[in-house]
């Protein structure tokens, strides 16, 4: 009987314990490589004797992020807001410039060479201008993401729906399928994961922009707390608000991330 | 039997950007209904653009097209289509590719679930309806791009290259099979017609009542060729005498030219 129950709780746990171990192996490496870096950079502040306004030990860095000396919680929200709005314009604005320059031809030669121009702005020169039109706030940050994020947006969602066998498109026309029946059947989907792949390209865009704008003028925010932060030599306090920057953005990729493996899982694995 | 397409000097002139090209010249066909009509030919004789002038997919310059007594100017209705890929939307089900013509001709797929699922088993997919695309193997694929073919059961099948990529092996079990739901899938109309270009002769004789023989640029019918093989056809059909001369005339007539220029003397080519 003993014998049975352990085949039993193996058939049970065996699949858990199989996928917790091979996550394990996948992400080995790169924890160990992470706290590697940690190690070397507690050991070298401490034995090396550097001061902490030039570079803080990670220790340090920790008691600043969780600090209650500084509202963090109203920071990373303000940031967070910029980074998301950024995202989202970018996106939706993306997709939709994309899916009008494929849907016509017209429409595309006109709007072409239009969005290469603004692309080849310098958009980090551009963001004085925003606060000047748009005021302080974070939806003139937003709008500077949004400017960062959304060409690679525009042109994967162009490539993606023009990227198709012809064959596949001869299965529409064989029922007169109307244009707008095999954009929604057939060649959106088709281009899912051309767009999250620049999507993910987007995500971080959206954070340069979103500090960006809290660099040139902000009174609160990520980017906010590390441009006082260098007027009174607080660096761990800069290194704390990089790394809750980091966070966000990871936390922003990962979503895209999730959502490409949700919308196009025959996707994965084949991108660079 | 009525006639079911007539091609009627049937001639088509591309532009590109060198010039002209004459892809066909002067087609007449004319097949009757139920009829499994083999065309084969060099690459670049034309035979898949045949086919889809046939099905209203690319247009005509010269001559006309009638299927089932409608003169063909737009995509008809009236076809399936086959590919040399199953071209399968990878992010839908094998039942939701096969349902999908039920959607671009704007029906109701829910009505048609019952008949890809019977299509399905026909072919040996009735466990793989959840399945993805990807998750099957290149004849699997061809299978279901078949059933998707089905659906609407439409009068004529389009077939073109459908197991050109597919294994030695894997292409004559294909061939068996599409024999086999031909014949089961007839109802009481009788059976499809088809039409199925493929380079491989002996596939052409094997499947076919009759095989039209083109020769390239531009694509003319060199020949018309009865196959008078008994039905149904089996593996043993290959073994016999009928069948290798049938095909052996379809190769001479293929590489004519060529064969006799062998016998030529040299100065005669140069």
């Amino acid at each position: 009987m003993a014998g049975l129950d352990d085949a039993f709780a193996k058939r049970l746990w065996g699949p858990v314990l199989s996928s917790v171990k091979r996550l394990m192996i996948e992400w080995f490496p790169a924890i160990l490589m992470f706290i590697g870096v940690l190690v070397v950079w507690q050991l070298a502040v401490s034995t090396l004797g550097i001061r902490e306004y030039l570079l803080p030990s990670p220790g340090s860095v920790v008691n600043a992020m969780l600090s209650s000396e500084i509202p963090w919680g109203k920071h990373i929200l303000v940031t967070g807001t910029a980074i998301l709005g950024a995202f989202l314009i970018a996106a939706i604005g993306g997709i939709l410039l994309g899916t009008l320059t494929a849907w016509s031809n017209v429409v595309g030669r006109a709007l072409m060479p239009f969005l290469v121009f603004v692309n080849t702005l310098p958009k980090v020169a551009v963001a004085p201008l925003f606060l000047l039109w748009f005021g302080y706030g974070i939806f003139p940050n937003m709008l500077i993401g949004a400017l960062i994020g959304f060409f690679p947006v525009v042109i994967n969602t162009a490539v993606g729906l023009s990227q198709i066998d012809d064959e596949m498109l001869d299965l529409g026309r064989v029922f007169n399928a109307p244009k707008w029946k095999v954009f929604a059947k057939i060649r959106i989907p088709n281009a899912y994961p051309y767009i999250l792949s620049a999507l993910k390209v987007t995500a971080t865009a959206a954070v340069v922009g979103a500090i960006v704008g809290e660099f040139v003028a902000s009174q609160s925010g990520l980017g906010y707390v590390i441009i006082t932060s260098q007027s009174s030599l607080n660096t761990p306090l800069a290194f704390g608000a990089l790394v809750w920057i980091s966070i966000l953005g990871l936390a922003l990729y990962g979503a895209v991330a999730a959502l490409s493996r949700v919308l196009a899982p025959w996707a994965e694995g084949q991108e660079n | 039997m009525k006639n079911i397409i007539e091609l009627d000097q049937v001639g088509m002139v591309y532009e590109t950007g060198s010039g002209s090209v004459e892809a066909l010249r002067d087609i007449r066909l004319t097949v009757r209904e139920g009829e499994f009509i083999s065309l084969v030919g060099p690459s670049g004789c034309g035979k898949s653009t045949l086919l889809r002038v046939t099905a209203g997919l690319r247009p005509m310059t010269s001559g006309s097209v009638v299927v089932d007594g409608v003169s063909v100017t737009k995509p008809i209705q009236k076809v399936g289509m086959v590919f040399q890929s199953a071209v399968l939307l990878k992010w839908r089900s094998i039942l939701d590719n096969v349902l999908l013509p039920a959607e671009l001709a704007g029906l109701n797929p829910r009505k048609y679930r019952d008949r890809a699922r019977e299509l399905l088993e026909l072919v040996g997919l009735g466990d793989f309806t959840k399945k993805s695309p990807n998750e099957l193997s290149g004849g699997m694929q061809q299978r279901a791009a078949l059933c998707r073919a089905l659906l609407l059961d439409p009068p004529l099948l389009l077939m073109d290259e459908p197991f050109g990529a597919l294994d030695a092996m894997t292409r004559d079990d294909m061939n068996l099979e599409l024999l086999r739901v031909w014949g089961e899938t007839g109802g009481q109309e009788g059976r499809k017609t088809i039409l199925f270009v493929t380079h491989s002769i002996p596939e052409a004789v094997f499947l076919a009542d009759r095989v039209v023989v083109m020769s390239p640029r531009p694509g003319r019918i060199a020949e018309i060729v009865d196959v008078d093989l008994p039905r149904p056809r089996s593996m043993e059909t290959r073994a016999m005498p009928e069948f290798g001369k049938l095909t052996l005339d379809i190769y001479d007539t293929l590489t004519g030219g060529q064969a006799k220029s062998a016998d030529t003397p040299r100065q005669a080519i140069a």
